[in-house]
């Protein structure tokens, strides 16, 4: 059984689900344009995947294997639905901005994955650091690419701006390949290889 | 019992189920509050900004104090009280130009007013795009056929194509355009192509959007049945008729 400390850390460098599993990758193309979003969408995620491994862990003995997976959904889709009740209610700018892909959530292979590889295994506790630790990596590579996207997209962060554009008086030529989705892709790429140099057992065996 | 007893598996089912449905019911009708008023202060937050009111630095509520909203029977182009009238109003097909086959009887409008005099009158239209429906306003000056503001605040035409409807230099475009010509028709209308301002018709009329020949088509075409004898027509010749400003 391994440690709450490493049920917590590992997610974020070692088994990053977006890096080693390249799982999420939807979500992290379509709300990177913005380090705003970013930061909504990462607590939102975390606290979906923190308390659906938490649900489906407490009740792991009683599900039937028949039915685990609708039943994860279920738990899932309920707590998605949650979060974007209470993002429409508090935060409306910033759900408005993100649309579907707070409902989204639902099909992020991530919270599936940990509810079904993890949860279903192991104790609530464990199962609800595990959640946070996969959270905290999910928001980790999309802070990074977020970061990257806003600075050289619009030269901004959080909105303020940094770099100033051409286009209000200031020497700053933007790229807009970065506020395309596809820039996201040419960043996690380039994230997933830095990585993979850094701790080479993550590079796939060839064959 | 078993695990995986069909009994088990129906209990299970509904538990969860019935769980989940009681979470997902108390956040729904707890919210509810909360998210009605974001939706109509963001609705008041279009409005402004088509009307060239808004200041983001000072809040929605404030400032949608100088607007007042008016319920108008079409038809009869008068000013009712009566919020919802019971039927929509099914629009013949040959005259439906927006695409939506029915209306409500009754439409909202909102009057911006200072010292009891009219500033402009905003008009709700929408109407079918290339892929959508496309929701706006349409605000005119006192003379009720100069254009004050454009926009819409909802829709789903192709980004960067369609899209660029919300682009703020061809809104821009819109104000001082005229709607109405000497006979009263509607000749306020997007070209395809830019218009040639030695025209006598410039006056009505916008440059179009490349790309965006469809949805262009659209907004000329909602905005000729908004503003038609379907729509607010009789509505605003009626006001102009009464000296326009009092309503």
């Amino acid at each position: 059984m391994s440690s709450y400390k490493e049920t917590l850390f590992n997610p974020i460098f070692n088994k990053n689900p977006i890096t080693l599993e390249v799982l999420g990758i939807c979500s992290a193309l379509a709300v990177t344009s913005k380090l705003e979003t970013v930061v909504v969408m990462a607590l939102a995620v975390t606290l979906v995947v923190a308390f659906s491994n938490l649900s489906v862990s407490l009740i792991r003995n009683q599900i039937p294997g028949s039915i685990r997976i609708i039943v994860q959904l279920t738990i899932i889709a309920t707590l998605v639905i949650i979060v974007d009740q209470v993002l429409k209610a508090y935060a409306f700018s910033i759900s408005k901005q993100l649309s579907v892909f707070v409902g989204l959530i639902i099909t992020n292979c991530i919270v599936l994955g940990r509810a079904e590889a993890f949860a279903m295994k192991n104790p609530p506790l464990l199962s609800f650091v595990d959640g946070i630790g996969n959270g905290i990596g999910y928001s980790v590579v999309l802070l990074i690419v977020g970061f990257f996207r806003e600075l050289l997209g619009s030269g901004k962060l959080f909105g303020a701006t940094i770099l100033k554009t051409v286009s209000e008086g200031g020497w700053y030529l933007p790229n807009g390949l970065f506020l395309l989705p596809p820039s996201a892709f040419f960043l996690i790429g380039l994230i997933i290889w830095a990585l993979r140099s850094w701790k080479t057992a993550q590079v796939e065996k060839e064959g | 019992m078993s695990r995986d007893s069909t009994r088990k598996v129906l209990t299970v089912a509904f538990l969860v189920c019935l769980v989940c449905s009681i979470l997902v019911s108390v956040a729904a009708i707890g919210l509810k509050g909360g998210q009605v008023k974001n939706q109509e202060e963001e609705k008041w937050r279009n409005i402004l900004q088509i009307a060239g009111l808004y200041d983001p630095a000072k809040s929605v509520d404030e400032q949608f104090k100088k607007v007042s909203s008016r319920s108008v029977d079409l038809a009869s182009g008068e000013f009712v009280t009566a919020v919802d009238a019971d039927s929509p109003y099914v629009i013949p097909p040959e005259k439906d130009l927006a695409g939506i086959k029915v209306r409500p009887r009754n439409m909202e409008v909102y009057l911006v007013e200072e010292d009891g005099k009219l500033q402009q009158m905003i008009l709700p239209v929408y109407g079918k795009g290339l892929w959508s429906t496309m929701y706006g306003f349409i605000a005119l000056a006192p003379d009720l056929t100069t254009v004050s503001g454009f926009g819409f605040y909802q829709h789903g035409e192709t980004p960067g194509l369609g899209g660029e409807i919300d682009n703020q230099s061809w809104l821009a475009k819109w104000p001082g355009k005229r709607v109405y010509n000497e006979q009263g028709e509607v000749k306020l209308k997007v070209l395809k192509g830019s218009v040639d301002a030695a025209s006598v018709n410039a006056q009505y009329q916008i440059d179009g959007i490349s790309g965006a020949t469809l949805t262009a088509r659209g907004v000329s075409n909602l905005l000729a049945y908004w503003l038609g004898e379907n729509g607010y027509k009789p509505f605003l010749a009626g006001l102009r008729k009464d000296g326009g400003m009092q309503p």
